[in-house]
């Protein structure tokens, strides 16, 4: 499948150069790579720049509430499994306004993939620390300096059990495209923080992130828990990119029930019986 | 007419419901309809907690807050709960060391005591308990020890004999006991009821219904609707706990929008939580069913007791303007054609629905002559795919409502946006082209709603010169306090509503006076008809201790005038 089969004409709101630019072409390579036709993706975001991403592909989208993605994602994966769900969304709307929806999607693993465009502020309304702010950094809000420390995310995923924990750039568009089909595949749910650089009310320049970005090679073993968790923790002096952590696939949320559906949607199935119901009721007679 | 009010009492943990739904269940057996209703405190052990079982000729479902009976478990629930007992009441309890007998015959059964000496242990007082009870209603126990031989079957033979014979104990010394004291018996009758709550005909209805997903924070009066989907094996429905009220009802859109059927089920503070989702539901136009159990608030409130205090709330919920409908059934039985209709409106309109319930409507037990199964819409309401050429998830119609489609259904997409979108379900912000006209399209279904809406039930309205108006569970109240008034030669009627918002086109007969009454300080259903109908209630009747109201507080409240 080619990448043009995505493209639609709803016009985009993001900033010209943006390099969530780059995001949505590794998406649109990612989605070709993994042959899907467009109804049969569906992605879920919530709010902000990031959360705007499903209207400039064509797929079914679920764009609703701010922070709320990964419940709605986690209902629909229950509901038609034939999906794969991918939510599109930002550090603050992911680790922010939804932390409490990772966490435990972290312990529920439901089958659906995160990809989180990590610009380290809040961009949509207009240059806030986000969750993912560097302490000191100043910002439109934090005038003396984020004083509080940012989430260490990829850590945490690690920590609790997540079994695809990978970290994109958003200029390595054709890196991060695979690092989405890796985690699409993945049985369960892949969390894909991506490194995208604000140029509106980010700090650094570009170059600052080109300088530190460094994809991952065969030394180090996805599969090695400690090298994994040890990468996903490390302070600043690069910024490693790839797959840091792989595990086999475990059981996923709502398995027990998809095998009593057949992993058939949960439209087609049919009403239960009136004498069932009957049954049940007559119970409370005397 | 027959009438009697027999209430248990004692700490929780003790085992009050145990007895509770013996005695209910064993009268029922005997022919009799009963009303139980609970109250209990916000704890594990301890505290008090009373259960109250009404036996009357014919189903009588309605709170009544004395007593002709009282099982006390212990000295401190005698103590509180004695004045309850009306004159010549009967007093049934441990050691019977509350004193001075008067107008209340007080009978000593040492239930733990005898259980400990007869049986070796405690655990079969509860049985004790249950067959002297008997004995003080004049009543067989054959529908007692029937009962618990099905209770205790798989705990083995020795057990099953251990508490039958335990409950003959009691009854044996209850009898010793009450000597020539008694209450009217009960003798034997063939008639039979149905002994149902409105939180155990809820989930039925909802599997009933078709709905395949449920997803919800446990929360008193309401996580026994979750609790019973997911224990209840062959309903069919995926059952989540979710790890807040946001997650769940986000969860519920979510597989809403994907083809299911779904639900959530909550209490005030839940459904606080709730509501930004209620506006998305409403915005992306994704069907959505809430059961809001109300309880007493603000904040935590009292949170085992009961109100009628979200009501207002309810029907406000959600930023924005869009349409919404709010049920408030009456009873059990009409709990469960409102979930059936819930569901189907919900699909139909593609809105959220609310049904409103209350802690004293989802824990009572209603006896009910005839369970009805109502019909269901057949269909899912979804559109036929191969009739579309080019989908659009928010078309614009006549009615308002567009073709519906699931994403994967087919090869059209199903877009679905939180923000103001096309009819192609992307963001926009064209004002004059765009937003104005969704809005229109959005309360045109409110529009059409309000025909669809259920009619107020009207009891003597024709030769009445007062009325009194009510909502929900307060039914059964209401109406016994307006017979009983009319008994006594007053010409009241009542018009009750179970669907509270929209309100139906309804015009209140001219000339009579209105009264309210309700589970509420501050009047809100007043308040509502007011706004709605212009009509001007002279006086609202409400209760807000955490009791419900009883048809004695109606009946106060109608001559303190």
């Amino acid at each position: 499948m080619q990448p043009e089969i995505y493209q639609d004409d709803v016009e985009n709101q993001w900033c010209p150069g943006c390099s969530n630019f780059g995001i949505l072409a590794a998406m649109k390579k990612a989605l070709a790579t993994l042959g899907l036709a467009p109804h049969e993706v569906c992605l879920v975001s919530g709010i902000g720049q990031a959360a705007k991403l499903p209207h400039y592909l064509r797929a079914n989208v679920f764009n609703g509430l701010h922070g709320r993605a990964i419940p709605a994602a986690t209902g629909i994966k229950v509901a038609n499994p034939h999906l794969t769900v991918i939510v599109t969304t930002g550090d603050g709307d992911c680790y922010g306004e939804g932390g409490n929806h990772l966490l435990h999607a972290l312990r529920r693993n439901p089958d659906i993939t995160l990809v989180v465009h990590n610009n380290e502020v809040y961009a949509l309304t207009k240059g806030q620390g986000s969750p993912t702010t560097p302490i000191g950094e100043r910002t439109r809000l934090q005038f003396g300096g984020v004083e509080i420390e940012p989430i260490a995310i990829l850590a945490t995923a690690i920590v609790q059990g997540c079994g695809f924990v990978a970290r994109g750039y958003a200029g390595e568009i054709d890196h991060l495209s695979d690092l989405i089909v890796r985690a699409a595949r993945h049985r369960g749910l892949s969390l894909v923080d991506v490194v995208q650089p604000c140029l509106t009310w980010g700090s650094r320049p570009l170059s600052w992130y080109r300088e530190r970005v460094v994809k991952l090679g065969t030394d180090h073993d996805p599969h090695d828990h400690a090298a994994a968790l040890e990468l996903a923790t490390q302070s600043r002096g690069t910024i490693p990119i790839g797959v840091l952590y792989e595990a086999p696939p475990g059981r996923i949320f709502a398995e027990r029930y998809r095998e009593k559906t057949g992993g058939r949607p949960l439209a087609v199935l049919e009403l239960l019986d009136e004498s069932d119901i009957a049954l049940r009721l007559a119970r409370f007679s005397s | 007419m027959l009438d009697l009010s027999v209430v248990i009492a004692g700490s929780a943990g003790e085992g009050v419901q145990t007895i509770g739904d013996a005695v209910a269940r064993s009268v029922l057996r005997l022919g009799y309809p009963v009303f139980t209703t609970q109250e209990y405190e916000s704890r594990i052990r301890g505290g008090y907690s009373s259960y109250r079982v009404r036996i009357t000729e014919h189903p009588q479902n309605a709170p009544r807050s004395d007593a002709d009976l009282l099982l006390a478990l212990n000295e401190r629930a005698a103590i509180r709960y004695r004045p309850l007992l009306r004159e010549g009441g009967i007093l049934l309890t441990e050691e019977g060391k509350v004193g001075g007998a008067g107008a209340v015959g007080v009978v000593s059964i040492p239930f733990v005591r005898t259980a400990s000496e007869r049986f070796g242990t405690a655990l079969y007082a509860n049985s004790v308990a249950a067959g002297a009870l008997l004995a003080a209603l004049g009543a067989k126990t054959d529908g007692l020890e029937a009962l618990l031989r099905e209770t205790f079957e798989r705990k083995g033979d020795a057990v099953v004999l251990a508490n039958v014979e335990a409950a003959r104990t009691g009854y044996a010394l209850a009898q010793k006991g009450l000597g020539t004291t008694s209450l009217v018996p009960l003798p034997e009758r063939k008639d039979t009821y149905t002994l149902i709550s409105a939180n155990e005909a809820i989930p039925l209805a909802a599997a009933y219904a078709g709905c395949r997903f449920i997803a919800a924070y446990p929360m008193s009066p309401s996580t026994e609707i979750i609790t019973t989907l997911s224990r209840e094996d062959g309903l069919g429905v995926f059952a989540e706990q979710a790890e807040d009220e946001i997650s769940a009802v986000n969860m519920a859109i979510g597989a809403s929008y994907a083809g299911a059927r779904a639900m959530t089920a909550t209490s005030g503070g839940g459904f606080c939580l709730m509501v930004e989702a209620v506006s998305l539901a409403g915005m992306t136009e994704t069907p959505l069913v809430i059961v809001l159990g109300q309880r007493p608030g603000p904040a935590t409130g009292l949170p085992t007791r009961t109100e009628q205090g979200d009501l207002l709330f309810a029907i406000h919920a959600g930023h924005g303007e869009f349409p919404k409908l709010v049920l408030a059934p009456a009873d059990p039985q009409d709990a469960f054609v409102k979930t059936v209709r819930a569901f189907s409106l919900a699909d139909r309109y593609q809105i959220p629905v609310l049904v409103l319930t209350d802690q004293f409507l989802a824990d009572s037990r209603f006896s009910l002559e005839a369970f009805h199964l109502p019909g269901r819409e057949p269909g899912s309401f979804l559109a036929d795919p191969s009739q579309i050429s080019r989908y659009r998830r928010y078309e614009l119609t006549a009615d308002g409502i567009s073709p519906r489609l699931y994403p994967g259904q087919s090869e059209h997409l199903v877009c679905l946006d939180s923000d103001e979108h096309t009819e192609e379900g992307h963001i926009t912000e064209d004002l004059q082209g765009v937003r104005r006209v969704m809005v229109e399209k959005r309360l045109t279904k409110l529009r059409n709603l309000k025909k669809e809406v259920a009619l107020p039930e009207e009891a003597h309205v024709k030769d009445s010169d007062t009325l009194i108006a009510g909502w929900g569970s307060t039914r059964g109240a209401i109406l016994e306090a307006v017979e009983a008034l009319r008994a006594s030669g007053e010409r009241i009627g009542m018009v009750h509503f179970t669907e509270v918002w929209p309100l139906p086109v309804y015009r209140f007969p001219q000339g009579t006076t209105l009264l309210v009454a309700e589970g509420n300080a501050t009047g809100q259903f007043a308040r509502l008809l007011r706004a709605e109908y212009g009509v001007v209630p002279a006086r609202t009747v409400g209760r807000y201790d955490g009791l419900p109201l009883t048809a004695q507080d109606i009946e106060g409240g109608v001559h303190a005038a």
